[in-house]
């Protein structure tokens, strides 16, 4: 690996926490990230000389403040010159900025950067931009890919959605416990739409395929900071788990490969064995949760070693547990499928027949419904079912799943008819 | 005279690390490994799992508090280390607690292991046992 590959790997980690300090120095998010660039720049022509510092982040810091302060005594200098009443002064204004610094509560300063992509006025896809943004670091180029829009279209979403935060009050007072348990359900919140931003997106070329990674580093970031935190070990649980399948769950034309139908050999058991001790970690706190119920989901299909193995009772239980937690119709849906498993086709869809006014344009409800009336030999429902769902379809790759579905019918109906 | 070679990296830095970067840090390993196996000189080995994966059991009160996260402190020193087959964390905590009874004072951090290998130390001295008998 060259030296610069080892620094950009450096200053990736070590850009949320400060940039989230810098940011409460400067209490400007655009000041903040032009300070962290110019940290950056700075590593770069040092670093590969003298090595990385001890703690690349305080370092950062320290460089990118005074890169700061410098630059506005200059431009103050291009108008003026101050005199010398007026440097001391400004010393003292430091005096206090600088203490504020020092006593760092590094950990509320990520959770405040995180935070302030969360704004409830702006929708999902905003607050993932901006955190890509703002704490990942990726460019406006990379963003733009990962959503498949165009870089201007990209820079005016981020330019707008920053607007937006600049006028909402940010809160740079340390918040208070509940204040602070809240911030974390939004950020946990956030990260989860990272991951499920890259985790829907297909294949695993595709640009959106690095968000699910960018996602775990957030949620390992914040348990590192929070360590005590059940639904946070839940989050990245939940994530390491589903991605663990990553390089199963697409065949070579890019084709969705169903959960039953894939290689269990190419699943990542390093990322299966975290998710699991992670959960195992979380369970002793006895404060159960909506993640921590979604990755005991996740490890009971990852702990099975095929698909006949898969504990569906305890999966059924698990579901109704969420139903009560967070009742949903898509929860609903997804233990009719546990439910099929356990007592047969029939019951699953007496389950779907209510969910129908609720998930009546989800692309999956018509996908199961199909799948259930094509078990119990009710082609042409099915076929109708199968067909609703590819006009629902959000990626190529599902609306070819379930034009395998269609296929298989229309060879079953050519059989029967040969068969006459 | 064995030697036991503790490693320390920024784990936020090795864990954004791609999938190629990691395999080939552990490729070149590898290469640095494989005459000592050869030779018979190289012990067992663990790469460990994020420390975001440990728990720890202070055993400087009784009963022992156990808390999340990696053991942080810097007053003790690292003086030891364990490496014991448990069915889950909670076993791994019964395991610790009774070390704790044995030995109170300062705290074990349990971190699950991502990968071990026995190395070949463990055979060279099952045979000189063999033949000392």
């Amino acid at each position: 690996m060259t030296d610069l590959a080892w620094i950009d790997a450096a200053l990736t980690a070590a850009r949320p926490q400060a940039v989230g300090a810098l940011l409460r120095y400067f209490r400007d998010l655009d000041l903040a990230e032009e300070a962290f660039q110019d940290a950056c720049l700075r590593a770069l022509r040092t670093w590969p000389e003298k090595g990385p510092p001890r703690d690349p982040a305080a370092w950062l810091i320290m460089v990118g403040r005074n890169a700061a302060i410098d630059q506005a005594r200059r431009r103050s200098r291009h108008t003026e010159l101050p005199d010398e009443d007026q440097l001391s002064d400004l010393d003292d204004v430091e005096t206090p900025m600088a203490e504020r610094l020092d006593n760092a509560n590094y950990r509320d300063d990520v959770l405040r950067l995180l935070f302030i992509c969360c704004h409830p006025d702006l929708p999902a896809t905003q607050q993932i931009a901006l955190a890509l943004r703002i704490v990942s670091g990726l460019s406006v180029p990379q963003i733009a890919r990962a959503f498949l829009v165009g870089e201007s279209a990209m820079e005016q979403r981020i330019t707008r959605a920053k607007g937006r935060i600049a006028k909402a009050d940010t809160p740079f007072e340390a918040p208070g416990p509940i204040e602070r348990s809240e911030r974390l359900a939004a950020v946990a919140a956030m990260i989860y739409l990272v991951f499920n931003e890259g985790y829907s997106a297909g294949a695993v070329d595709d640009e959106r395929a690095s968000l699910p990674i960018e996602a775990i580093r957030l949620a390992r970031l914040l348990l590192r900071l929070f360590p005590g935190e059940p639904e946070i070990m839940g989050l990245l649980a939940l994530m390491l788990l589903h991605h663990s399948r990553a390089e199963a769950r697409f065949d070579a034309e890019g084709e969705i490969i169903l959960l039953d139908d894939q290689n269990r050999g190419l699943w990542n058991r390093n990322m299966i064995g975290e998710g699991l001790a992670l959960i195992d970690k979380a369970i002793r706190h006895r404060r159960r949760g909506p993640y921590q119920v979604k990755a005991a989901i996740a490890a009971l299909h990852a702990q099975a070693a095929a698909p006949d193995d898969v504990d569906w009772a305890q999966i059924d239980a698990l579901y109704q547990a969420l139903e009560v937690m967070e009742p949903s119709p898509i929860v609903t849906l997804n233990r009719a499928v546990a439910v099929s498993k356990t007592r047969g086709p029939e019951a699953a869809l007496a389950m779907l027949a209510p969910l129908e006014a609720p998930l009546g344009g989800y692309f999956n409800y018509f996908g199961a419904k199909g799948a259930l009336l094509k078990q119990l030999g009710r082609a042409a429902e099915a076929r109708q079912a199968f067909n609703q769902a590819i006009a629902l379809a959000g990626t190529p790759a599902q609306a070819a799943h379930i034009r395998k579905h269609l296929d298989q019918l229309g060879r079953d109906a050519d059989l029967q008819a040969a068969r006459r | 005279m064995l030697y036991a070679f503790l490693c320390y990296n920024d784990e936020d830095a090795v864990s954004s690390w791609t999938k190629e970067q990691d395999d080939a840090v552990m490729a070149r390993l590898g290469a640095v490994h494989a005459p000592l196996q050869k030779a018979g000189r190289f012990g067992p080995t663990a790469r460990l799992m994020p420390t975001t994966a440990a728990t720890t059991l202070r055993k400087n009160t009784d009963p022992p508090l156990v808390l999340d996260g990696p053991y942080a402190e810097t007053k003790e020193q690292l003086l030891g280390f364990y490496v014991i087959d448990c069915e889950n964390l909670e076993a791994a905590l019964n395991v610790a607690r009774d070390l704790a009874k044995a030995n109170p004072g300062g705290a074990y951090e349990i971190r699950p292991v991502r990968s071990f290998f026995p190395g070949a130390l463990a055979q060279a001295a099952t045979v000189e046992a063999a033949a000392a008998e």
